[in-house]
């Protein structure tokens, strides 16, 4: 079972989608992908890497939707599916936003604490 | 509030395979940081999360060997969660080491964190480095955002969403 915490967790998609941000080369691989479909070889070519090992990358990142295979047999052109990427996306900036968030009523905190009466020689006027 | 100015960007990275890194600089002398990092009065006015969540529970015994427990509480529909650990180091206003377990895992097993207070011209360069006991209990914590990690792929995804649009 999921813990508790500030009341939203990734489902299992989400999930997916990170393990399979995780790993450099894959992530490699979707930089690769923005700028045109490429296949398997194509893939390997910048990677000291096997085409079997790319391969099995291509197969976590298609599991994560992140990716789709063309049905090319010969080639099998993989490209990238943005909507899983910008779904993870919101969801880490949501996060980020919460630390912000937490560190912005901390900025506050300090310049009030900056503030009180046996340091008010120190005080400087805010802008 | 002049942000840019302070230069206050909260940097996220994951330098090894078992830790999240985050940087954040505030303007403020150390101490005054460290205090606001340490004193249950001052620790449950800001590390609150999301608006409309407090700190009922927020007890710091701040010494090596010491305990500390937090509770938060949606106002809303009174749900709360927790988290205790126990500190290996306390320096005022350098450094705190402590370990940290929540009452519900989302993690296996406890993470460490290290918060450093580096003060350079008023401000303070504040740096918590959260090491887990492996790289599958980091990235289970990176899955549900709450230490809002993944830095290194998130600037690339970033990268990758604005060529792709």
């Amino acid at each position: 079972m999921k813990p508790m915490s500030y009341g939203a967790f990734p489902d299992d998609r989400l999930n997916a989608t990170f393990m399979a941000l995780a790993d450099p080369t894959r992530r490699a691989i979707l930089a690769r992908l923005v700028k045109g479909e490429a296949s398997v070889t194509e893939l390997a070519a910048p990677f000291a890497m096997s085409q079997p090992a790319i391969s099995k990358h291509l197969k976590v990142l298609e599991r994560a939707g992140l990716v789709s295979r063309g049905r090319d047999a010969q080639r099998r052109p993989t490209r990238i599916e943005a909507a899983p990427l910008a779904e993870a996306t919101g969801y880490l900036e949501r996060y980020r936003s919460l630390w912000e968030r937490n560190f912005q009523r901390l900025d506050a905190l300090l310049d009030e604490l900056q503030t009180t009466p046996k340091q008010q020689r120190t005080r400087k006027r805010r802008t | 509030m002049n942000s840019a100015e302070r230069s206050n960007k909260l940097e996220l990275t994951t330098p090894s395979d078992r830790e999240i890194v985050m940087t954040r600089s505030f303007a403020a002398p150390r101490t005054t940081v460290f205090d606001a990092f340490t004193k249950p009065e001052l620790v449950r006015r800001w590390l609150l999360g999301p608006c409309g969540w407090s700190m009922p529970v927020c007890d710091i015994d701040l010494k090596p060997g010491g305990k500390y427990k937090y509770t938060w509480r949606n106002d809303a529909d009174g749900k709360e969660f927790g988290v205790s650990g126990t500190f290996l180091e306390v320096v005022r206003p350098e450094r705190t080491v402590h370990l940290e377990k929540f009452d519900e895992e989302w993690y296996p097993g406890e993470a460490q964190i290290t918060t450093t207070f580096i003060e350079r011209n008023g401000a303070t360069l504040t740096t918590m480095t959260i090491l887990h006991e492996s790289r599958e209990a980091r990235d289970q914590a990176l899955e549900t955002g709450m230490a809002d990690g993944v830095a290194v792929s998130y600037d690339r995804l970033e990268d990758i969403l604005d060529s792709a649009a």
